[in-house]
């Protein structure tokens, strides 16, 4: 589902210029709970040096000032553009890290506008935001461009964690052959894997599980993320399989080692420590 | 009236009206052609014969002189071959020949002339008409040479009256065909119509009328209420999945909101926060159900069929047996799976995956018959016949024969399987992936055990 793009983007330090149109200030917001006890996640400790700028193109004023808060409380800034137009013009410059955004946007679709800044050369990550869950109106909008789908309604955490790996692919060279996190080191041609030189052997699915998880290193990857792209399965298992999988993985390359580089981030998903 | 108006506009009538023109034409050309070969010749070969015995006649002028051609014309005319003769000198008075005076006014030269005649004497007196050539000869003479033309004039009047008859009879009883036709074939079109206005309008238990005749229009409104017979049953069928719906979402929507109301009655923000939580898994667990309905109105939608591409059976299996074996084996228990053999079918992956999955769901959440005892559960992808058959099999209780139809529906959970989660619509969606794939989904004894088999169609293989 992710598809490698060529061209590097703008990175994380030109995103403090000033002269970016604001759409819209989002002004007293209601009071944001976050995602109730269980899904408070610990976002400002992951990675405190990677904020980002994001586009929010969405139109329902409530669903958006929870977003943008949200995403401004993990530590990021976030603008809104509240229809297609606007949000075409905003996006048009590049200097976004991310662009979320709703395909159904009044003036214009989101799919037109993806498929207008994708023909004027803008390549910055996209994630679709869709009450179409279905698996072809997913390949609909990763055909327009986009990087990654998220079906609404979606957990914070989720949105959170797709928005942050579509911002680090952009950054990080998506050709690597090493992987590299802490001691834990992943060899995409020999296909070896090494925790402090000690080769571990990994099944062939535990290899692909353990390469998304480390091309993600200092990120949550939620348990959808880790079911859509390493196993390619857009649909949502009744029991939690994919929990036994990455116990399993954690059994080989933790065991025997006091600090644990694959955690749990409860209520979240799972994260690679790469410091 | 506006019947008649809509028979002149309809395709029936305006095909009538064009085979007709049609039709009348060729009854003109075929009528000018007989026309031109009997009453047209008839009158030249009169006109020929006429000519050639004025000439003959000239020519005896020429030669013998006056007596000559006298004595000529009274031979013929004694031989009574019915030709009429006469000759004047230059005052106009009678010389020879049977014929009394010359028509008025005077001829020209070498032209033909009509003119009545008389025949018979007495009562028996009929006129005629007569054709003749006329000719100056020298010194003033002139002869005039014709026949009577009565009999071919009578004959022309014939076949052009027998022409006009036949071409306005035609016309009348095309037109008129054509009219009845169109009315008849009309009134069964406006009554297909207006059945179907009436099923439009809601009464979708009307049917197109059949007139019993099995002609095209009848095989035409006997297949349009097939379909309405297929429609009215899917719409019952959805009136109670709706009706279903509905209900098995009130229950936990109730429960939502009773909760919230208590919380905000309490205040003590651990209560609230413990509500809020439970609000939140609640809700997830009905996206979880909205998200199953999703997928088998997904799967029942027929528009789905042409997203299926060709797949291999066994290796969807493989990978799907491979996704839940850590999770058995964690619950004590084995999962094995048998598919080595290529199933190539064509098929949709995530759907087939999904139900494939539902039911190893399935199998471990109900596959224990006793508190310790551990699932077994079996996987199987086989070739048999032209059908590639999967069957996937635990160790449990398994269904009593009565109950087997219908836990296929939705929301259909046996009084054994409420404590367990659940929603009631993981088999529903398996039933409804496999009918979309053109294949047979039914529940067997495993013996101890539920056995889910599914045959479908393979693929002709290519080679």
């Amino acid at each position: 589902m992710m598809l490698p793009r060529s061209q590097q983007r703008p990175t994380g330090a030109e995103t403090g210029s000033p002269d970016v149109p604001t759409a819209e200030t989002v002004s007293a917001p209601p009071p944001f709970h976050g995602e109730g006890a269980a899904l408070r996640v610990p976002t400002d400790g992951t990675n405190p040096n990677t904020s980002m700028r994001i586009l929010v193109i969405e139109d329902d004023r409530d669903a958006a000032t929870w977003l943008l808060r949200g995403l401004k409380e993990s530590g990021h800034v976030a603008d809104l553009a509240s229809d297609g137009e606007q949000g075409y013009e905003m996006a048009s410059d590049a200097s976004y890290d991310v662009l979320i955004v709703d395909r159904m946007l009044p003036k214009r679709d989101g799919l037109s506008v993806i498929r207008s800044i994708r023909a004027d050369g803008v390549t910055t990550p996209v994630l679709i935001l869709s009450a179409l869950s279905d698996v072809d109106e997913r390949v609909k909008g990763l055909r327009a461009g986009g990087d990654d789908y998220l079906a609404k309604p979606y957990a914070f955490s989720e949105l959170l964690a797709r928005v942050e790996g579509l911002a680090r692919r952009g950054t990080s060279g998506a050709q690597d052959t090493r992987l590299k996190a802490c001691d834990l080191e992943l060899d995409l041609l020999s296909r070896i894997v090494t925790r402090a030189g000690k080769p571990i052997p990994l099944q062939p699915r535990e290899f692909k599980l353990l390469e998304y998880l480390m091309r993600h290193a200092g990120h949550i990857v939620t348990r959808t993320m880790l079911l859509e792209n390493v196993w390619d399965y857009h649909f949502d298992p009744q029991t939690n399989v994919i929990d036994v999988h990455v116990s399993r993985l954690r059994a080989k390359i933790d065991k025997g080692f006091d600090d644990p580089i694959l955690q749990t981030v409860r209520g979240a998903g799972y994260m690679i420590r790469d410091h | 009236m506006t019947t008649s108006v809509s028979i002149l506009k309809s395709s029936t009538f305006r095909l009538a009206a064009i085979y007709l023109a049609v039709f009348a034409l060729s009854v003109g050309a075929i009528l000018a052609y007989v026309f031109w070969n009997t009453a047209h010749l008839l009158e030249r070969q009169a006109e020929e014969t006429i000519r050639a015995e004025v000439l003959a006649l000239a020519d005896q002028y020429g030669q013998r002189g006056l007596p000559g051609v006298a004595d000529l014309i009274n031979r013929r005319v004694s031989e009574e071959t019915g030709t009429l003769y006469l000759l004047v000198d230059a005052k106009e008075q009678f010389v020879v020949g049977n014929l009394r005076n010359m028509p008025s006014p005077k001829p020209e030269d070498e032209t033909f002339v009509d003119f009545p005649i008389t025949i018979g004497k007495g009562q028996k007196k009929l006129f005629h008409t007569a054709r003749a050539y006329h000719v100056e000869l020298t010194n003033g003479f002139r002869l005039l040479v014709g026949r009577d033309v009565e009999e071919i004039h009578t004959f022309r009047k014939l076949i052009t009256n027998t022409l006009i008859w036949a071409l306005g009879l035609s016309l009348i009883f095309g037109l008129g065909g054509g009219y009845l036709t169109s009315r008849n074939f009309l009134r069964r079109v406006d009554a297909i119509t207006a059945a179907s206005r009436t099923i439009m309008a809601g009464d979708l238990s009307q049917r197109m009328p059949v007139a019993g005749t099995s002609d095209e229009l009848d095989r035409l409104a006997q297949s349009l209420n097939d379909m309405l017979g297929q429609i009215e049953r899917l719409m019952t069928g959805m009136k109670e999945v709706s009706s279903n719906v509905a209900h098995d979402l009130k229950t936990p929507l109730t429960r939502m909101r009773a909760r919230a109301e208590a919380a905000l009655r309490s205040g003590t923000e651990a209560e609230q926060r413990a509500a809020l939580t439970q609000t939140l898994e609640e809700s997830e667990r009905l996206l979880d159900t909205f998200n199953a309905l999703l997928s088998i109105a997904r799967a029942e939608a027929g528009n789905a069929r042409e997203g299926l591409v060709r797949a291999d059976v066994s290796e969807i299996l493989g990978e799907v047996a491979e996704l839940y074996e850590p999770l058995v084996e964690e619950a004590g228990g084995t999962l094995s799976c048998e598919a080595t053999v290529p199933l190539p079918v064509r098929a949709d992956r995530q759907l087939l995956a999904q139900s494939f999955s539902n039911l190893i769901d399935n199998a471990m959440k109900y596959g224990t018959s006793g508190v310790d005892e551990k699932t077994t559960i079996r996987i199987s992808g086989t070739r048999e016949g032209n059908h590639a058959v999967i069957r996937i099999s635990d160790s449990g209780p398994g269904i009593a024969d009565a109950d087997r139809e219908r836990v296929l529906e939705r929301f259909v959970r046996l009084d054994d399987s409420r404590s367990k989660p659940g929603n009631g619509l993981g088999l529903s969606l398996a039933a409804s992936v496999v009918k979309l794939h053109g294949g047979q989904f039914r529940l067997d004894d495993a013996g101890p055990g539920l056995m889910a088999v599914i045959e479908l169609p393979l693929l002709e293989e290519a080679s």
